[in-house]
């Protein structure tokens, strides 16, 4: 298994603190409102627990190096479980469980059922993040 | 959560400590906020693998104690308008902290 390269992404103006570092940092106002769990994201916190517990294919830690590696324009558009699915996806092929091309794969077939049924299907996928693994391609 | 045996722990409840001000690299449990900070040890959790090395997919040994280290909120924040009484509680591992 390759050993993925340690390394950080900056905040900007933050004097060196890591994207995610933002203790202290003034995001404004709390949303402190009660909110429900959308049916996806039910989803991926159970893939989580089954991944990171059962099959024990990556650390929480690993999950949260993962994240960490985001730019900081990315982290901050992106939600929380958004956040754990694309390190989900990152992780799985890092740990050579699946490979980007059988999961590129399995998205256009979703796809092409999807558009096949009148549902929407996004205009656009979501890049693949450079996380510091070794890809399957070789590349640093 | 992993338990492994490891050193007993090299502090005691109400010892005071600073926190390393150490340059990071990769995975990082520890706040920049609490860096060089100094507080005073206030619970021990027990010894967990070592979540900078676990990131990587590596098996996290030596186990580290993870205390319960307490700071005044004024030390923390320079601004800090609070009461001078208002404390934080952070969770921090042994290898981040140096006796005061």
């Amino acid at each position: 298994m390759p050993t993925p390269e340690k390394r950080n992404e900056l905040r900007d103006g933050t004097d060196g603190r890591t994207t995610h570092d933002v203790g202290g940092l003034d995001f404004g106002a709390i949303d402190m409102h009660e909110h429900d769990l959308a049916l996806w994201e039910k989803r991926v916190d159970a893939m989580l627990v089954l991944l990171a517990t059962k099959k024990q294919a990556f650390k929480i830690d690993a999950m949260r190096r993962v994240i960490e590696s985001y730019g900081e324009q990315e982290y901050d558009a992106t939600e929380y479980y958004e956040k754990w699915v694309r390190a989900i996806r990152n992780l799985i092929v890092e740990q050579e469980l699946v490979s980007k091309e059988e999961i590129e794969a399995r998205i256009a077939k979703v796809s092409e059922d999807f558009k096949a049924n009148g549902r929407d299907v996004a205009p656009t996928s979501v890049p693949w993040d450079d996380t510091g693994a070794a890809s399957n391609e070789g590349a640093s | 959560m992993s338990r492994e045996t490891s050193a007993p722990p090299r502090f005691s409840n109400g010892d005071k400590v600073v926190v390393d001000d150490r340059p990071i690299t990769g995975h990082c449990r520890t706040p920049s906020f609490i860096r060089g900070k100094s507080g005073e040890i206030c619970g021990i959790h027990g010894a967990f693998r070592d979540p900078e090395r676990l990131a990587y997919h590596r098996p996290g040994l030596p186990a580290q104690v993870l205390y319960k280290v307490r700071f005044k909120q004024t030390d923390i924040w320079p601004d800090y308008n609070g009461p001078a009484t208002d404390q934080m509680e952070v969770d921090v591992y042994d290898n981040w902290l140096k006796p005061a």
